[in-house]
């Protein structure tokens, strides 16, 4: 008896020891400098609107290469963060870097590039008894006016003019909106600020704003799933979203007046209407192109133009370089919407512009 | 059951062998279980350290006006704590007003009054309710109980107690009521389970007395247990009560997520939890992410508040208790 009472103590001091000891053990080998591998592998992490396209891109890189990419969608606040601080090789955002985050991240590491991957779209959704999909109109100052609360009522004069063959009820608007802070909402709220300076002055643009109205929804499916449940409800989706599940959504007026239902090829169109600058930080939103829909965006990876170690610069390189070309043809098949050709140019210059040591990691 | 655990402990030190006596086992046993308790209020502070310097950026930009201030605007960096601290108070009030006497009955019932062949099943099924993780219970909330408070609960009140100001504006379904209800389901079976332990202590000879006065079994309920184990029941509340004000997930999926100040319980809110679990993972800006890290400790404070009153109004009915006999 009394030797078993001695012994637990013991058994559970070794125990514990075993336990610390272990972890130490464990974690040694993860630090990047211990083991040189042969194949480098990579980490990202970021925005969650393009993930399901990443996760195919990275599982048709490995077969091909072999090479491991570790993307976690976290967000695309998170993904600025994470290469803000450095913890990754490369970051995603649905939005570009505010003047202060670039301030920040680049004193301590450089300078950041945005280099475009693919482009998507945000369909204005709704639910009206006997409407169906593509039949309601909308202009972007009558939308920035829903969500503002201004129109209230569905028989507004405002949107019976754009909409004459139809029978709008005399029904309250329910808004729907993103509840989390999200890239799809830093797009609808820049296209919202474009077309209405009230909106621009009073609510602003970000990943997530001050809603003037209703009802929050927990990502595309909380907002898609609001939506659905409340009759002559409002909201705002991917397009992805809402193909896959077939949402009616709006025609919306682009800025040569013409309504256009959301699609891929009008997606793609969009980023013609819009000189594209070098650093390719552009929003593409309200694009002049005849034939765009005007609530549309680029996502891009984040990556630092000066690579620090020179087997994992080498590898992203090739990666981006892999996903601008090769990487496009599964955009569409995922309800992407591939690059335009001058924004692949644009992108290839990019990838083109990163360096180790001065030396560009890539060449044509 | 906890007022007298500190006199066991003091007996049995008093009785047992004094400490320079005792076996090296005992005490190293006794050193490593002191290391674990002190890891555990270590744990505890630290976290209150680590929050009060992640919230810095806020608490220097809006000082204590963060507490009384309505704005949640990321894009003016403008924040406010008072809506989020209202709409928790108002979903575990709401729910606690549901969970309570439905709780209790259920507990008076397995206690008291059922036959001994559905007492354990009973009991058994209330607690496999507690079991259930709050994101499944979110989405049958989100997908069965939401529709069913627009309509017709919403609907029935709006049309009939519409003059009041709780039951104005239009019946969404997500909203405050609808996340007090998944509050009240979550909590009535962790009061439930309490409760009827604490009855289940009263001790027989309470009940035989007053059934020997004559009393009827109701009055038997009410003047001979329920006396004998408020502070008990109270605890209970307490518990649920503390369950409900930290409920994050079931509540983000049906509270609607704006963030508002209105009386009405069909007005879409959010509470401090939904707000946090929200807006944490897009957050961007020191301002921003300090705001949520200040809602934090907001919530810290309102559940440290709630347990000290608590605390205060068990330890009165004691001492009323004690004097009266």
């Amino acid at each position: 008896m009394r030797k078993i009472k001695l012994l637990t103590p013991v058994i559970l001091i070794t125990l514990l020891l075993g336990v610390t000891i272990a972890g130490c053990t464990q974690s040694a080998p993860t630090s990047p400098a211990a083991t040189p591998s042969p194949t480098v592998n990579l980490n990202g992490a970021g925005a969650t609107f393009p993930n399901p396209l990443y996760a195919k891109w990275f599982d048709e890189y490995y077969k091909i290469t072999g090479i491991k990419i570790n993307y976690q969608p976290i967000g695309s606040g998170g993904g600025i963060s994470q290469i803000t601080q450095g913890t990754v090789d490369f970051g995603a955002s649905d939005g570009i870097m505010t003047a202060e985050q670039l301030a920040k991240a680049e004193a301590a590491h450089g300078p950041i590039l945005h280099i475009p991957m693919t482009s998507g779209a945000v369909a204005v959704i709704y639910n009206l008894a006997g409407i169906s999909s593509g039949q309601l109109k909308l202009t972007g100052d009558v939308l920035a006016d829903i969500y503002q609360k201004k129109i209230t009522r569905w028989n507004n004069p405002r949107l019976t003019a754009s909409n004459p063959g139809l029978n709008l009820p005399d029904e309250p608007i329910a808004v729907v909106h993103r509840s989390d802070g999200s890239g799809t909402t830093f797009i609808f709220t820049n296209y919202l600020s474009k077309v209405s300076p009230d909106w621009s002055t009073e609510v602003g643009n970000a990943t997530s704003v001050n809603w003037p109205g209703d009802i929050g929804g927990q990502g595309n499916a909380g907002v898609a799933g609001q939506v659905k449940q409340i009759a002559g409800s409002i909201g705002y989706v991917e397009l992805a979203y809402a193909r896959q599940n077939s949402i009616a959504w709006a025609q919306l007026m682009n800025l040569g007046g013409k309504y256009i239902e959301p699609s891929l090829a009008a997606t793609t169109k969009a980023a013609e209407g819009v000189t594209l600058p070098d650093d390719m930080k552009v929003m593409i939103t309200n694009s002049s192109s005849p034939d765009a829909y005007p609530i549309t965006g680029f996502t891009w990876i984040l990556a630092y133009a000066n690579q620090t170690d020179k087997a994992k610069g080498e590898t992203l390189v090739k990666m981006l370089w892999w996903a601008i070309h090769e990487g496009q043809q599964y955009t569409q098949p995922l309800d992407y919407a591939p690059l335009s050709s001058t924004a692949v140019t644009k992108a290839e210059n990019q990838v083109l512009s990163i360096i180790y040591q001065g030396q560009p990691l890539l060449s044509r | 059951m906890k007022a007298s655990a500190p006199e066991l402990t003091k007996d049995h030190a008093k009785g047992g062998i004094p400490r320079r006596h005792w076996r090296i086992g005992d005490r190293i046993f006794s050193n490593l279980t002191l290391v674990f308790a002190m890891a555990v209020v270590g744990i505890l502070i630290g976290m209150i350290i680590a929050l009060n310097i992640d919230a810095l950026p806020a608490i220097r930009k809006f000082g204590p006006a963060f507490i009384w201030s309505l704005s949640w605007d990321p894009v003016k960096e403008s924040f406010g704590a008072l809506p989020a601290v209202y709409g928790t108070l108002l979903s575990s009030a709401i729910s606690l007003i549901i969970a309570i006497p439905i709780s209790l009955g259920a507990a008076i019932f397995l206690v008291e009054l059922a036959p001994a062949w559905i007492r354990a099943p009973g009991s058994f099924l209330i607690e496999m309710l507690a079991a259930i993780p709050s994101v499944i219970i979110g989405l049958w909330g989100l997908f069965v109980l939401v529709p069913f408070v627009r309509s017709p609960i919403e609907q029935w009140l709006g049309s009939r107690l519409g003059f009041l100001p709780f039951f104005q504006g239009p019946p969404f379904g997500v909203g405050f009521l609808a996340a007090g209800i998944i509050l009240a389901i979550m909590v009535i079976p962790i009061i439930t389970a309490m409760s009827r332990d604490v009855m289940r202590a009263v001790p027989a000879s309470q009940r035989e007395a007053m059934l020997a006065l004559g009393a009827t079994r109701w009055e038997m309920i009410r003047r001979a247990v329920l006396p004998y184990c408020r502070s008990g029941l109270v605890g209970a509340v307490i518990l649920g009560l503390g369950r409900a004000l930290g409920e994050t997930m079931a509540v983000t999926m049906v509270i609607g997520n704006s963030y508002a100040l209105t009386a009405s319980l069909f007005s879409p809110g959010a509470t401090i939890a939904s707000k946090i679990a929200s807006e944490f993972s897009e957050a961007t800006g020191d301002v921003f992410i300090g705001s949520l890290v200040e809602l934090a400790l907001v919530l810290f404070a309102v559940t440290l508040a709630v347990n000290v009153v608590a605390r205060l109004l068990v330890w009165r009915m004691t001492v009323v208790k004690t004097t009266r006999e």
